[in-house]
């Protein structure tokens, strides 16, 4: 068993942690680990991708294009700039709140409508999973939970080989005691919306 | 999170985690660096555990001084560390060319953390070749694991021929993250004596003469260990053989079947007759390597001593390519030449317009206020904006578009005084606090020295920020039990003879204007020190302070000085066309309220 997640995002959505919260399961599970990272110049506030693969006998950080078995999208733009990352079968989880980028905000360029980006991924995918991950964490309690959310949502797609049970464990010892409760909270509302 | 002093146990740890922790079981005494991505995270993991872990460490002024005193630590028996970025090592090749004639004592490692594909680098520089130029030993992992176990053998083999070991690592691997199985930790030595030896350690002509050829006597040896290192060993059978090293060793080892892999860990000597060995009886020979052909053309070269007429592929043949760092895809480039997995058909790109998302400068970040002032100041006169390694390096993009001129670190001031000799353009250098530390005042004084006119903008931060925050000699240090006093710039500028000294607060963008016109009218060398601590660095000291701001719609003309000028992330542009801030970014700074001609920003005090 080989299984490649792509994580992509903006820079402070929380990528890491989730890409730690995930790898950390599989470690617990008795898989190989390889994960890629990307940090520095690249983390200010612009498109982040952590590559996380586990299985009987991984060893390479990186993973071809085209070949991941999930694509984990913080943010519709970043999914649709990542769709090469995967194939036609592969699953797709989007997050469909966007973060703008400033020379977005400032009026400078636009945002696509998100009904465009969602086509866009549907036209070539039929394994698409769609959440708003960051309305959800903010029901929560607090939109940093959103990459909880999404973690919590990753453990309902189809043939995600991590139980819930151990993804939600390993999710609780990476973040600090005073949030445990609600990352909790934001996690299971994660695995309601897509279950 | 990773806890690199535990006894014992499994971690999923980044390459440069489980760097540090072979540090920790290898029995380092003594570490120092100047910081520099990919190698960033050691120096701000020993930052936090050097104490507890019993090592000495410290940020250099830069890598020359970082090698420097890494090099006497382990002159004097105690085992050091130094490390950098691959471009960093450019700046101490000079102590380590002639520290290879002289020798160590205790091991010394010197990290060159090399970065294709230049992910945060201005260049894509193979440093293996420093290896050779400097004829020391070279190994290099190829997984987090690895890393770890290859420090320990690293200081055996350093100690055993008593040279400095290039640990040359690349970004995939610094930046990789696997399990890690942690194994005892030793007891660092962190204090020895120097025994005098003039004729090692004073290199005159005649004794460097006769050391270099103790180096060359050294080198010969260095073969012989890695001739039976562990370091290099070879997996499967197959009439097609690959050579591979590093990263690119676990692409191959993962993707490709029915070929037998040397896998190279010893890269320099390379161990000739194992390789030789290796190549005997085979098809057909393919090196895998990242950047330059520096394992092929020396495979070639086994070749033809060992008159073995194998046909050897790689990038001399064009099948792998010499740009940017490999992924398993680049393995498409020898698929005629043995089994690759098939990778799956990717989809296809959107057809959507996505908008752009570079990396940016943050909310409230001093560095645009200085950036607005310096352009609004220029207004029509020709001026060239020589800029520097570091966060501000971004204001290359627009709005500013305030770099013209980036090479090297400290090399923007150096320029500046070239330009101001051979044009009638005037130059404005910027470089940041570590930046004017690191190599920023010799060209400072150059200009002093020369009469240059130039003008130079200290982006004074408070600390090191696109590397993660470090201290530098500007703010002083307090960790690892010791504690410094901040170094004064302006006391520093002004005490080697500037005449035109001023110190601002970018976030009083008018006010740092008026200071940019006089300087950039200032017939000399005029120094700005643009004082002010960077957000990110405040927040994660839990000093940063949050005003609110107050966004008068009916005062806001639609004139969008602010986000052409400052162009701050918080600042969007709300349905009606008025402009808003976003509270979850504003950090209250006040920049935009004070280039806001209406006097439609308020900032809550």
């Amino acid at each position: 068993m080989k299984y490649t997640v792509q994580i992509v995002g903006v820079g402070g959505q929380g990528v890491l942690l989730a890409s730690m919260v995930l790898g950390n399961a599989a470690m617990g599970m008795g898989y190989k680990v390889a994960m890629s990272e990307v940090h520095g110049m690249a983390q200010r506030g612009g498109s982040v991708l952590s590559t996380l693969r586990f299985g009987d006998d991984v060893i390479s950080p990186l993973e071809a294009n085209g070949s991941a078995n999930l694509i984990m999208g913080f943010e519709p733009a970043e999914t649709c700039r990542n769709l090469t990352l995967g194939n036609k079968d592969s699953v797709i989880l989007m997050n469909l709140d966007p973060v703008l980028p400033s020379m977005v905000a400032a009026g400078f360029e636009e945002y696509p409508e998100i009904d465009s980006l969602v086509n866009a991924v549907k036209e070539q995918n039929s394994n698409l999973y769609t959440i708003d991950a960051t309305k959800i964490a903010i029901e929560a309690g607090k939109a940093v939970a959103a990459n909880a959310v999404m973690i919590g949502a990753v453990a309902a797609v189809k043939g995600f080989p991590i139980p819930k049970d151990v993804l939600l464990a390993s999710l609780i010892e990476q973040v600090p005691e005073k949030f445990r409760e609600l990352n909790a909270k934001a996690f299971e509302m994660g695995y309601s919306a897509i279950a | 999170m990773a806890n690199l002093l535990a006894d014992e146990g499994r971690q999923l740890l980044l390459g440069n985690e489980a760097i540090t922790r072979g540090l920790i079981e290898a029995g380092a005494g003594f570490a120092s660096t100047y910081p520099g991505t990919p190698s960033s995270e050691v120096g701000n993991l020993l930052e936090k555990i050097s104490s507890d872990a019993g090592i000495y460490f410290e940020f250099s002024t830069n890598e020359k001084v970082a090698m420097e005193v890494s090099a006497a630590a382990a002159s004097s028996g105690v085992r050091s560390f130094v490390f950098m970025k691959h471009v960093g090592l450019n700046v101490a090749a000079d102590p380590m060319m002639t520290l290879a004639y002289a020798g160590i004592r205790g091991g010394m490692l010197i990290m060159s953390a090399d970065d294709p594909s230049c992910h945060s680098s201005q260049n894509e520089q193979d440093n293996r070749y420093y290896s050779m130029l400097a004829l020391l030993p070279m190994m290099e992992p190829s997984t987090p694991q690895e890393a770890k176990e290859m420090v320990k053998e690293a200081y055996r083999v350093s100690e055993e021929l008593t040279l400095p070991l290039i640990f040359r690592t690349t970004t995939r691997v610094n930046h990789a993250r696997g399990v890690v199985e942690l194994g005892p930790k030793a007891t660092p030595k962190t204090k020895g004596h120097f025994d005098k030896d003039v004729a090692r350690f004073v290199n005159i002509p005649a004794y460097a003469k006769q050391n270099r050829v103790r180096l060359l006597d050294l080198y010969k040896k260095a073969q012989e260990l890695s001739e039976a290192s562990p370091c290099n060993f070879i997996e499967g059978e197959g009439e097609i053989g690959i050579i591979t090293s590093g990263v690119s060793y676990t692409y191959v080892k993962e993707f490709v079947s029915d070929a037998s892999i040397l896998k190279l860990g010893f890269t320099n000597p390379l161990p000739e007759r194992k390789i030789a060995d290796f190549i005997k009886g085979k098809k057909a020979i393919i090196v895998v390597e990242e950047l330059e052909p520096f394992l092929e053309d020396q495979v070639l070269r086994i070749c033809a001593q060992n008159s073995l007429s194998v046909p050897v592929y790689g990038k001399r043949t064009g099948h792998l390519p010499r740009q940017w760092e490999f992924s398993p895809d680049t393995l498409a480039g020898i698929r005629e030449l043995v089994k690759v997995e098939e990778f799956r058909q990717p989809m296809k790109k959107v057809e959507v317009a996505l908008p752009s998302r570079p990396p940016t400068l943050c909310a409230g970040c001093p560095h645009r206020g200085m950036f607005a002032a310096a352009k609004k100041a220029a207004g029509n006169t020709d001026v060239i904006y020589c800029s520097d390694i570091g966060c501000y390096t971004l204001g290359v993009q627009p709005p500013f578009k305030a770099a013209d001129f980036i090479i090297c670190m400290g090399g923007g001031a150096g320029a500046a005084g070239g330009f101001a000799q051979s044009t009638d353009q005037k130059p404005i250098a910027f470089m940041g606090d570590s930046t004017f530390f690191h190599a920023g005042i010799p060209p400072m004084i150059n200009a002093l020295f020369n009469n240059h006119k130039v003008v130079i903008v200290v982006l004074d931060n408070r600390t090191t920020a696109m590397t993660g925050h470090q201290p530098n000699p500007g703010t002083g240090r307090d960790f690892g039990g010791v504690s410094t006093e901040a170094i004064d710039i302006k006391k520093l500028v002004e005490g080697v003879g500037v005449k035109f000294v001023r110190e601002i607060n970018p976030y009083d963008v008018k006010g740092a204007t008026k200071v940019m016109k006089e300087a950039i009218e200032f017939d000399g060398v005029a120094v700005v020190i643009s004082k002010c601590p960077c957000p990110l660095e405040l927040k994660k000291q839990k000093q940063l302070v949050i005003r609110a701001v107050d966004v008068d719609q009916n005062k806001c003309v639609k004139c969008y000085n602010c986000v052409r000028t400052i162009a701050c992330p918080a600042l969007f542009k709300g349905k009606e066309g008025g402009i808003s801030t976003d509270p979850t970014q504003c950090i209250g700074c006040g920049m935009c309220a004070n280039v806001c001609p209406s006097g439609a920003i308020e900032v809550r005090q």
